[in-house]
């Protein structure tokens, strides 16, 4: 058949029947033709890309910060390139990788998919808003050629409205990476409220949709404040107003509380969707019915919601009210209700279910796990008392890292292992993938573990070296040490996945006998997603209904496990 | 390729994503209101900042908000509220399928945005540009006040209307455009819901001046 494009806004030609064959991947190969594409599901292969580009950029950031802490005397960088070390680090993971990973990636390619729709309300939005995600990384990265920054990614002013470093270039980038995530957000609101296939009711979405929906309720409305926030700072280096500058009448700490009114609640744009990629992992790797699927669903936006009330835990030393510090901190202990919710109800999913323990669940189990530990750990830093000896110190580092790497990225590969097969029609080979998750737990544990007895000893966060405290230097190296053998796990997916693209077994449609929408539709999907729009008769995660699809392919290595049907 | 060639059962007026038109205009009506949710956050933390330091300085931004020409900015009230009642017209026309009233309405939109820019760099911004009120060039020799806070007052003051200025301004071209494809007959305005869209983005760029001008403007003692 002739190959039809999706170019955004434009109309598509049905597909026709004997084009099973025929799927978003092959239907065109001009570059053009991706460059221009209003499929969401290409467009989801291009962030792939580029996010996984940022991605190496911030762990060669990570890595060099840990070198060089090995030593107490530091070696090999000055202070002031530390400084932007380790900016380049925390500004590159978190608005480059951490915020749009799984959301630009998997919400993108899936959502339509999940809910039984051909595309994203909003096509050329979407392709835009990768734009934006490139050209604001080649501003950021010029802003780091072009001498650095060395504010931290918080930016905190008047440091930051002061410093004769690149903060206006990358605050610039910064406040088009925003735009760019609130595309995105707007995009899946508008597609998850109106574009739902008929029978796909709120109460049968899969839950890596509701997280998803919560998570753009997040990013519609704490991005622009944010941006707002980046952009005084950037005028008051460009046109000197005083808004946060005490020497024109301003107040720093006002900076602080509108840059973590957002801040906070993008810890939860974060890991929201990975929290929603676990739920499908546990289910379909159980094969069993979710259990309290809608507590699930309603503790993600119970998280929305609480996530924007309790930005003052950030603040409990820098000078705000001690009442005020009282309150943030209860609040900031009730939002660990919706999160305990979580891990409660995807321990009783696992209950009797028959575990298949397929990588794709190997990553979910090791969520879990440091989830739980960066999770309790965080009531330590909401609780007032604790945190005034604890914060800035490695403490609080390892806590967010458990949060965000040991959260947010564990998910991320989770998705990718689960998802890769119908991306790209192909298995990657479940052994080198096991193996690879469990390098990727040790390696991680074996980093941040010592980080938080060196942080509670008293080790400060942001410090070049650490001569006057040498006792430190055997958790610095062990850190280190760690660091590496997460290198060799996350290298290793890099490696065997694009392997995997020419020489990986072909897979069918439902390779993981799993339950959804997206597995249901051919392995890579067609253009339109469906030959013909689903009509959806049952709920979420429904394993009481027999296997929707019998076709998978009998050569799958995945059959092996398949113990019973 | 237009929109008629496609192979799915619905009039030519949607997209390939939607199943039918209502679907596609209520879509794009909940993206829209998203995207001014987007706006009222963004301008949402200006005004907080505003009022926070209104708060603490009471007493002397009343007497630097004397600066301001209330005439001037009652003018431009006056003129951004019929421009708004102009581009309710425009919609309804649109709405009514009548081409020459909606490009009329639109024209009187375009000129109200105009007056309105025209007011504000010309009689209120020169002249404090002129006097050194501009943030990065800041004069200030009323006694009584400190000339810290007047700046922060007159960053705010900027900082506001220059960006609620901005807004004007992307209104203009965008409405501008519309224009444009409405005089070629254009397939792609040929419902009415492009112009519901700008029209919401117009009164919201209204409501905006509606806050900004009694809290410059009106401030009581």
């Amino acid at each position: 058949m002739s190959a039809t494009v999706v170019t955004p806004g434009e109309a598509v030609q049905a597909p026709e029947p004997e084009s099973s064959s025929v799927n978003y991947l092959n239907v065109s190969h001009t570059l053009r033709s991706w460059l221009l594409t209003g499929d969401h599901k290409r467009i989801a292969v291009l962030y792939l890309i580029s996010v996984t580009f940022f991605f190496f950029l911030g762990s060669i950031a990570a890595s060099l910060v840990r070198i060089e802490l090995m030593s107490p005397n530091g070696l090999m960088m000055e202070s002031e390139t530390y400084n932007k070390m380790f900016s380049a680090h925390g500004i590159i993971m978190i608005f480059f990788f951490l915020i749009p990973s799984i959301p630009a990636i998997f919400g993108n390619f899936l959502i339509p998919i999940m809910i039984g729709a051909r595309d994203l309300a909003f096509p050329r939005l979407n392709l835009a808003s990768w734009y934006m995600y490139m050209i604001a990384g080649v501003l950021v990265l010029m802003s780091f050629l072009m001498g650095g920054v060395e504010s931290g990614w918080t930016f905190y002013t008047p440091y930051s409205s002061l410093t004769t470093s690149q903060v206006t270039l990358c605050l610039i980038g910064l406040f088009i990476m925003g735009f760019s995530s609130i595309a995105t957000g707007l995009n899946f609101i508008v597609t998850i409220h109106k574009m739902r296939a008929p029978g796909m009711t709120w109460d049968r979405l899969p839950l890596f949709v509701w997280a998803h929906y919560a998570t753009s309720i997040i990013i519609i409305l704490g991005t622009p404040v944010v941006a707002i926030t980046l952009l005084l700072v950037v005028m008051e280096r460009m046109f000197d107003i005083g808004v946060f500058n005490p020497a024109n009448g301003g107040d720093p700490v006002l900076f602080q509380h509108m840059f973590w009114f957002y801040s906070h609640p993008a810890v939860y744009i974060m890991v929201l969707p990975g929290m929603g990629v676990i739920s499908e992992l546990i289910s379909n790797f159980s094969q069993k019915r979710t259990f309290g699927y809608h507590m699930i669903a309603y503790s993600s936006l119970a998280i929305a919601l609480l996530g924007f009330l309790v930005w003052g835990h950030h603040m409990f030393v820098a000078g705000q009210s001690m009442y005020q510090g009282v309150v943030f901190s209860l609040l900031s202990f009730i939002l660990a209700v919706p999160s305990a919710i979580k891990v409660f109800n995807w321990t009783a999913t696992i209950y009797k279910g028959q575990v298949r323990l397929q990588t794709p669940m190997v990553y979910a189990l090791g969520f879990l796990g440091l989830f739980l530990i960066g999770g309790l750990t965080g009531l330590y830093l909401a609780c007032l008392a604790t945190d005034v000896h604890l914060t800035a110190t490695y403490f609080i580092v390892a806590h967010f890292h458990y949060v965000m790497v040991g959260g947010a990225m564990v998910a991320f590969l989770g998705a990718l292992h689960y998802w890769w097969p119908k991306m790209f029609g192909r298995m990657y080979p479940d052994s080198w993938g096991k193996m690879s998750a469990l390098l990727v737990f040790v390696g991680f544990n074996l980093t941040f573990f010592p980080q938080f007895v060196m942080g509670y000893m008293g080790m400060p966060r942001r410090y070049h070296y650490y001569y006057f405290a040498p006792e430190f230097q055997p958790y610095h190296i062990a850190s280190t040490l760690g660091s590496s053998v997460l290198a060799v796990g996350l290298i290793l997916p890099a490696l065997y996945l694009t392997w995997s693209l020419k020489y990986g077994k072909k897979v069918g449609p439902n390779p993981w006998n799993a339950r959804g929408l997206e597995w249901e539709t051919a392995s890579p999907p067609i253009t339109t997603n469906f030959e013909q729009i689903p009509i959806v008769e049952h709920e979420a995660y429904d394993f009481d209904h027999g296997p929707i699809d019998d076709t998978w392919d009998e050569e799958s290595p995945i059959r092996a496990h398949e113990v019973k049907r | 390729m237009s929109a008629a060639a496609h192979g799915h059962d619905h009039d030519d007026l949607v997209f390939h994503q939607f199943e039918d038109l209502p679907q596609q205009r209520e879509s794009y009506i909940v993206g829209m209101w998203a995207f001014l949710v987007t706006e009222v956050m963004f301008f949402g933390g200006l005004f907080l900042a505003y009022i926070l330091y209104r708060m603490k300085y009471q007493p002397y931004f009343f007497e630097i908000h004397k600066e301001l020409n209330i005439g001037l900015g009652g003018l431009n009230t006056v003129v951004l509220l019929f421009s708004s009642f102009a581009m309710a017209m425009a919609v309804y026309s649109h709405q009514m399928k009548r081409k020459k009233p909606t490009l009329g309405w639109l024209t009187v939109v375009q000129l109200c945005a105009a007056a309105f820019l025209f007011i504000k760099l010309v009689f209120e911004w020169s002249h404090k540009i002129h006097v050194g009120h501009v943030p990065w060039a800041f004069q200030w020799n009323e006694p009584g006040v400190p000339p810290e806070i007047a700046k922060l007052f007159f960053s705010m003051y900027f900082g506001m209307t220059g960006l609620h200025g901005l807004h004007v301004l992307i209104g203009m071209i965008i409405i501008g455009a519309l224009q444009y494809l409405i005089w070629k007959d254009a397939y792609s305005v040929k419902d009415y819901i492009p112009t519901e869209m700008i029209g919401l983005y117009w009164h919201f760029v209204d409501i905006v001046w509606i806050f900004l001008f009694p809290l410059f403007y009106l401030m009581p003692q």
